[in-house]
């Protein structure tokens, strides 16, 4: 192997990282866990509706690999006169599949909150929104954190797929380097060392914050 | 306002959840400053009386009236400036949000098992409503919580999570954190009957002060003792029906009611 070439293609993998994979991550990562909550909350409620049209949606997203919802996003919606964009395309397609995931993560947590804090919540005088922003999502953040930690990190990683749809991230920068220099091994390991690198620091990051929202629990 | 005119006014109130009935009209009156001892069998539907006041459940009919806040005196809920009008509601016809909201203003409740918000410390859970939800200034707020706070021997708690009180200190936090509401009528549910038998004296000590200084209480009880030194009425239901009501003395020592002699004999041989 090239360690000359791992140096000096090690810039332009950081670079693809910070301009690709982490923006990428981070957008999708934000706008799923909006759509998330919103269905979440359409789960919980107690219009028909709005539970069963979160429950398709849960199911659809769950229920299908991430590769084909990015593919029909980018390659499937301009057959019917919607072209977008890869990068819109990427965090469209991250943003619904986080959506799906995070939405259970989140519906089990506020179910985890025990019903005399909306009561204590209401007779404080809280309306249902005050209630579940400053009382119940505060206590079901703490048991999210390590499965949405979970769904981040998974979320970071499949950012390479990306890479399939013309976004240039980390992974796709990783493909050009090797195409051209036929050093395929070093390249793609690599790109698996800087993944595994953030990773590592989510992990910890992660730790963190739980031991932060643990401090008003017994142990 | 005459001193004997009702803080609360209860009317018919009925409730069934499905099929099963567990109020069948309700009549209760409390003066204002007066204390009335709710008392009866689990399953009389006494927490569903409470909860009817604080609009934590729809009954199906029947009307609730809160009065006016009065003036108490010392530690009592003063302020006759900022009395809430007398508020009806009737639930015979649909009860909006805002109604149920208006109810809430002028009732709060001391819960079995505390609710203490265990994500705030002492003083959070204290000053979150009169702040976010009264918009009362923060500073005027945090001096009555921790004056509140130091009469029930807690202020040097007030950063401490809820986590690390006995349960006999989180059931006082309970209490200030509705004094502090400054609502006309205080509803206790039980308040100490989730603690260990230790603790049950303080947070009793506490509610007699209140009632000395006046507040409007009802107070759903299985103390005896506490309810005939402190309430000036006890009610006793059982089945969704006041079955006897009178002075504390009468219906605690000589009732007249067979169910009533039986609750209260069972009670008695317990302790
Ligand atoms: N949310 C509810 N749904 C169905 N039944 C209920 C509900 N709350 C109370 N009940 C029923 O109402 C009756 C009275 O309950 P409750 O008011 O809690 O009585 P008490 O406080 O006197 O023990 C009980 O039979 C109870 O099972
Ligand atoms: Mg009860």
């Amino acid at each position: 192997m090239d360690f000359n070439l791992f140096w000096s293609s090690l810039g332009p993998l950081l670079l693809g990282a910070i301009k690709g994979t982490i923006p990428l991550a981070l957008a999708s990562f934000a706008l799923g866990l909006v759509l998330a909550l919103l269905v979440a909350m359409m789960r919980i409620s107690a219009n028909k509706l709005a539970n069963g049209v979160g429950r398709f949606y849960v199911s659809i997203i769950r229920g299908t690999p991430l590769l084909v919802q990015l593919f029909v996003i980018f390659y499937g919606l301009p057959a019917i006169g919607v072209k977008i964009d890869p990068w819109p395309s990427a965090i469209i397609a991250f943003s619904l599949n986080v959506g799906g995931y995070a939405a259970e993560v989140i519906r089990a947590a506020i179910l985890s909150v025990p019903q005399g804090q909306w009561e204590a919540g209401h007779m404080i005088g809280m309306s249902r929104n005050q209630t579940l922003l400053r009382i119940i999502l505060p206590q079901a953040a703490r048991v999210s954190v390590p499965p949405l930690s979970n769904t981040f990190i998974s979320l970071v990683k499949d950012t390479s797929l990306a890479s399939l749809i013309l976004v240039t991230e980390m992974f796709r920068v990783a493909q050009q380097v090797a195409a051209f220099s036929q050093e395929f091994m070093l390249l793609y390991l690599e790109a698996a060392l800087i993944y595994w690198v953030i990773c590592l620091a989510l992990s910890t990051a992660q730790t963190r914050l739980e031991k932060r929202l643990d401090r008003y629990v017994a142990h | 306002m005459s001193p004997t005119e009702p803080v609360l006014q209860v009317r018919n109130l009925s409730k069934s959840f499905g099929t099963n009935t567990v109020l069948r009209g309700i009549d209760l009156d409390v003066p204002r400053g007066k204390v009335v001892a709710l008392i009866g069998p689990s399953g009389s539907g006494k927490t569903t009386i409470l909860r009817s006041l604080n609009g934590l459940e729809m009954p199906d009919a029947g009307s609730v009236t809160v009065g006016a806040r009065g003036t108490n005196g010392e530690g009592g809920p003063v302020d006759v400036e900022s009395q809430l009008p007398s508020l009806t509601l009737d639930f015979e016809t649909k009860v909006s949000p805002k109604e149920v909201a208006a109810l809430r203003d002028r009732s709060a409740m001391v819960f079995q098992h505390y609710n203490l918000f265990p994500h705030m410390s002492v003083l959070q859970n204290v000053v979150e409503g009169p702040v976010r939800v009264q918009k009362r200034p923060r500073a005027e707020v945090v001096a009555e919580a921790e004056a509140l706070l130091a009469r029930v021997g807690l202020l040097e708690k007030r950063d401490a999570y809820p986590f690390e009180l006995s349960g006999g200190q989180q059931q006082r936090v309970g209490i200030v954190r509705a004094l502090a509401l400054k609502p006309q009528l205080l509803l206790f549910d039980e308040p100490t009957s989730a603690l260990d038998p230790e603790l049950v004296d303080d947070v009793l000590a506490v509610i007699k002060e209140l009632a000395d200084d006046g507040w409007t209480m009802v107070i759903v009880t299985h103390e005896l003792a506490f309810a005939r030194q402190t309430a000036d009425e006890v009610v006793f239901m059982d089945g969704g029906v006041v079955v006897e009501r009178g002075p504390a003395s009468q219906v605690l020592r000589e009732p007249k009611e067979e169910r009533t002699q039986q609750f209260v004999r069972r009670l008695l041989h317990e302790i």
